[in-house]
């Protein structure tokens, strides 16, 4: 390979392709869509969290521009269902009906030429609430029957499971360490929010639904059902996406509404969501409660684990992913990196009166991390031992990989220990630890904090068929097209919102072809133009669509090299091919060359050639489906001046291992970005509900989002053991910059505030909560809580 | 959201402002950098049948001196105090509050005046400019009139406006060169509005100073001698210190959390320590 070629190849740190547009502003986003006779909706969204609905009144002038759910003849609720035993369905009306169950739960459609005219026909509109008591405490949710979010269930519990293996073992362990630990609920918060552009193409009979989402197949599958129009009418298009995160993997009641109405209207309709309706009306995550006690040997090896945990699942569950993903991850993934022989976790989906959870880039990880990681250092502390003393006693170490752990996780390759080692040294925790020690000159206290994850990424058919949810990931498919002139278009059924693929899969080709990327077009988001896909989620971009990319372009070698070998007068098994050209014994020729021949002098082309030419759509699974192991060990120096809760992150370090990575300043950007959003959660993301049920937080005023000034820069550092199982030794790593901080940034704050006798346990970690720990400690002498040990 | 249909006017001098504010037909507000106002309208928090843009008109964005006076202009931005295209009451000192007020864009456009009019508790100028001593200007069709800021800050976002009346100008003491201002606020972020605020303006050769707690949920808390912190006389010793009275009078205020107030009267000892040190004073300096 020549070193031009290999600076684009996998590995190389090529810069991305789509920042020449997304830098000067010329995305093209759903809000940028202008369609002739296009028009606006507004929705009248409930007030209440929980009430039945005794009437709807629209005045008659308007009448005809307000729809409500008895208009929408033959529209089918939206239904989630998991086939995990147990599971109770819940049926998500598009519009309300009879009942509402959160606030901003659609009741009316309006419809006007511009959005402030819809929204002056939807402040006409009157409804008329029966209120019901609000059921707004995930804990109350599971153990109280007295209000129902659905009554026909009898409790108000979506699913609850439980794993045990031998905890009884562990019971005689001399230390026991018990926490109740919890995260907040958040909003994931894009830059762009939702919208939905909807018109009925009459040329293809088609209903056209332009949507940012990250998964638009599946959001074609989910209107087919919801609207009982055959799939092949449907076309669904993801355009430019202003961040994704989880939030736009799901069926919105929106997309349902505005197709349902494109129709009715014969007109385009559009709906673009502003960030009140984001932050109070549409989904959330996050939020999960923890009851967790470790049992460990005095030297802290783990003995075993044991965890009972709620996640407030909201009101509905949300398609596809189902109001079940998150506390079924939470069962299987807590145990983390580490290795021990007993564990029990019993968990809880429950539906309260708030809108549903969506898996947030990291999903459950972030929360188990939370627990686990600070349950560890609690049990450090009543071991005695240093944190990453009880960490590198229990994780998984390289020469058990490949590794099944307590729960049948499958651990691909990896050293753990190593991660952490590296990242002692970087942070310099001995120079730290002295500076803790001697103390600040402006009294504030210095806090050193670890944590470690493992991300399961990539995750395919094993794993997904068991949950039987309307999504089981199978062959992720790409289509490679070289066009006459020899460029080539990539079609991928996934879509890229933000993850650098227009840049990253061109790498992946070009390793293969030897085209340079800037002849390589990435065609992606439009459900007419792609191979099926179940979209952007679950880190499995690179592993799973950059896995179909190269099988598409190795089949294009094979047709290639047939007819250049015929070209060249050799015989196939003379030739070879070699960056962008097939080379035989007494010459060679440039793939644009055999590009030209198929497409414009088919005359020449051997008897006999491939009908299928130039253009192949392959498929691609794993060796293994599942999953890929990527890991990072993070640590953090910061400062918290006690009397007002402030606290300001020094020193942030990370060692990473996402396998062989295909272009490495990508992956520092996705660590960025999860690290910033890690932050968010630990210090200041929090959507509060008081006891009605209703939102406190309704602005970016009130929700707290990290901005520049907030995210230190960190120093990372990369490990690249292969995967075993994937094209190239890929592992799947956009999530895990965000998993690992509220542990790490916890962890360092209750190092800082141990000696006040201070312990913080829900994120976020804010002001307020440390000076009330902190007033409440000084008040409370001597220290309350006791670990047997 | 969007705003409800209104409608907009832009006079292009004070008098035909006023004219306009003295005959309203319905509901008129007033829009000078609409940095709270255009939110407010955005979430149909406000609904006038008339706004009335005040941004072009030139008698309110001048400064001057009035002798030992300066006279800010109310639709002076922050970020023309911030720039230092008008004049400082002292060095670095409305530059250094301005530069901390939300973020740039925000101080692009919004005002001192507007900021005031807003009466937000946890906006910057209520608390730095009450620890100045500030009077406020005030105009309308009648006449004009000046009020301590403190009489014109009546509640939360409650002020003495009349109709008919804008805010024509601030007007600030020249900090005596002997004077130390400290200023200090407490956010979880940069941009964020303050969850408290502490300001302080000591002379430690005339042992006086004022001090002022803000982001309470009413107008600032103002010691005028602030030597009641000090249990009579400020000094060069901040170690001296009094909180429980502060502490008392964020309980009459209504304060009802302990960390609350405790996060209150940290930050203003801070606002006094920090005028106390930057005090030039022959006292401390022989000491």
């Amino acid at each position: 390979m020549s070193e031009e070629g290999k600076a684009q190849g996998v590995g190389a740190r090529l810069p991305r392709k789509e920042d020449d547009r997304f830098l000067r502003g010329r995305g093209q986003y759903v809000a940028d869509i202008r369609l002739p006779g296009m028009q606006d909706v507004a929705f009248v969204r409930s007030p209440l969290a929980h009430a039945r609905i005794k009437a709807v009144s629209i005045p008659d002038h308007v009448r005809d521009r307000v729809f409500v759910a008895a208009d929408l003849d033959g529209v089918k609720p939206i239904r989630a269902v998991s086939g995990l035993p147990g599971f109770k369905p819940s049926e998500q009306p598009p519009l309300a009906r009879e009942k509402v169950r959160q606030v901003g739960e659609l009741v009316a459609m309006c419809v006007a030429p511009t959005r402030a005219e819809a929204e002056d026909i939807a402040a006409l509109v009157e409804l008329d609430l029966e209120e019901l008591p609000a059921i707004h405490d995930m804990r109350r949710a599971r153990d109280e029957t007295a209000s129902l979010v659905h009554e026909e269930w009898g409790d108000n519990v979506f699913l609850e499971t439980l794993v045990d293996v031998d905890i009884a073992s562990a019971f005689d362990a001399p230390i026991k360490v018990s926490r109740t630990i919890s995260t907040a609920r958040q909003c994931m918060a894009p830059i762009e929010g939702r919208g939905v552009v909807a018109h009925l193409d009459r040329r293809l009979d088609q209903l056209c639904v332009t949507t940012s989402c990250q998964m638009p197949h599946i959001v074609r599958s989910g209107l087919s059902e919801c609207l009982g129009l055959m799939e092949e009418r449907i076309r669904v298009v993801s355009p430019d996406v202003g961040g994704g995160f989880g939030y736009k993997g799901i069926l919105l009641a929106e997309e349902v509404c505005l197709g349902w109405l494109a129709l009715r209207l014969d007109a385009p309709v559009r709906w673009i969501e502003d960030r009140r309706e984001h932050l109070t009306a549409n989904a959330d995550c996050r939020e999960h409660h923890y009851e967790i006690t470790v049992y460990a040997e005095r030297d802290g090896t783990i003995r075993g684990v044991d965890c009972e945990a709620i996640v407030d699942s909201g009101c509905y569950s949300a398609y596809p992913f189902s109001a079940c993903l998150e506390a079924a991850q939470v069962a299987s993934i807590l145990p983390g990196p580490y290795d021990f022989p007993a564990y029990r976790c019993r968990t809880w989906s429950v539906a309260t009166n708030k809108p549903p959870i969506l898996p947030y880039r990291g999903v459950a990880r972030t929360g188990v991390c939370f627990a686990m990681e600070l349950a560890l250092d609690a049990v450090a502390a009543a071991a005695g031992v240093t944190p990453e003393q009880v960490r590198l006693k229990n994780l998984v170490r390289p020469e058990q990989m490949p590794f099944d752990n307590i729960t049948r996780k499958h651990f691909d390759s990896g050293d753990y220990p190593e991660a952490l080692t590296r990242a002692l040294k970087m942070i310099d925790v001995d120079a730290v630890r002295a500076r803790q020690k001697a103390g600040e000159p402006d009294g504030r206290r210095i806090g050193f904090g670890l944590s470690i994850y493992c991300e399961q990424s990539a995750h395919g058919t094993s794993v997904y068929s068991g949950w039987g949810i309307p999504m089981v990931p199978g062959h992720e498919q790409a289509g490679a097209r070289l066009t006459p002139d020899g460029g080539l278009e990539l079609r991928i059924g996934a879509h890229s919102h933000g993850q650098s693929l227009e840049t990253t899969l061109p790498q992946v080709a070009h390793e293969i072809l030897g085209i340079p990327t800037d002849r390589i077009r990435l065609v992606h988001g439009d459900t007419a133009m792609t191979p099926y896909s179940t979209g952007a989620w679950g880190s499995r971009m690179m592993v799973m669509t950059g896995g179909a990319v190269a099988s598409a372009c190795e089949e294009l070698v094979e047709r290639a090299v047939a007819i250049g070998a015929h070209l060249l007068q050799a015989d196939s098994s003379d030739v070879r091919f070699e960056m962008g050209r097939v080379v035989g014994p007494s010459g060679d020729i440039q793939l644009s060359e055999i590009a030209r021949v198929w497409y414009r002098r088919p005359q020449d082309l051997p008897t006999g050639a491939h009908g299928g030419g130039l253009e192949v759509t392959a498929g691609y699974k794993p060796q293994r489906d599942s999953g890929t192991f990527s890991y990072a060990a993070h640590a953090v120096t910061l400062a918290v001046d006690a009397e007002i809760g402030a606290v300001e992150i020094l020193d942030y370090v990370i060692v990473e291992d996402g396998g062989v990575l295909v272009n490495p300043m990508v992956v520092d950007g996705q660590i960025l970005g999860g690290l910033a959003q890690g932050i968010g959660t630990a210090l200041l993301e929090e959507m509060p509900y008081d006891q009605a049920g209703q939102p406190l937080a309704s602005t970016l005023g009130d929700y707290l989002l990290p901005g520049a000034a907030e995210i230190p820069a960190p120093r990372i550092d990369h490990m690249e053991t292969p995967s075993p199982y994937t094209r190239f030794g890929v592992k799947g790593i956009g999530e895990g910059g965000a998993i690992a901080p509220p542990a790490a940034i916890a962890n360092a704050i209750n190092d800082a505030l141990r000696p006040l006798g201070v312990e913080m346990l829900a994120s976020p970690v804010t002001p307020d909560r440390i000076v009330e720990a902190v007033l409440t400690a000084r008040a409370a002498s001597p220290r309350e809580r006791r670990d047997a040990a | 959201m969007k705003a409800a249909r209104f409608d907009l006017v832009r006079p292009r001098d004070l008098a035909e402002a006023l004219d306009l504010l003295s005959a309203p037909s319905g509901v008129v507000k007033v829009m000078a950098g609409g940095q709270s106002l255009g939110p407010m309208l955005n979430l149909r928090l406000v609904e006038p049948d008339l706004v009335v843009d005040i941004s072009a008109i030139p008698e309110l964005r001048r400064f001057e001196r009035a002798g030992d006076t300066l006279v800010i202009g109310a639709g002076c931005t922050h970020a023309d105090i911030e720039d230092g295209r008008v004049a400082d009451a002292g060095p670095d000192l409305l530059a250094r509050v301005a530069s901390g007020i939300a973020y740039r864009a925000v101080r692009n456009r919004g005002t001192v005046g507007g900021s005031l009019a807003h009466a937000d508790p946890a906006a910057d100028w209520p608390t730095a400019l009450l620890a100045l001593g500030a009077e406020i200007e005030l105009a309308s069709r009648e006449g004009r009139r000046r009020l301590p800021l403190g009489a014109f800050l009546t509640g939360a976002l409650s002020t003495a406006l009349h109709a008919g009346e804008l805010i024509l100008a601030i007007r600030i003491p020249q900090v005596s060169p002997s004077a130390g201002f400290g200023y200090v606020k407490h956010a979880r972020k940069i941009g964020e509005f303050a969850h408290a605020l502490g300001a302080a303006l000591v002379d430690l050769d005339a042992q006086a100073g004022r001090a002022v707690m803000g982001a309470v949920d009413r107008p600032p808390i103002v010691f005028e001698d602030a030597g009641v912190l000090f249990g009579g006389r400020i000094g060069p010793d901040i170690g001296a210190f009094d909180r429980s009275v502060a502490d008392e009078a964020l309980k009459a205020a209504g304060v009802a959390s302990e960390a609350a107030r405790h996060v209150h009267v940290e930050i203003l000892r801070r606002a006094l320590a920090q005028a106390i040190d930057r005090a030039p004073s022959a006292a401390r300096a022989a000491a």
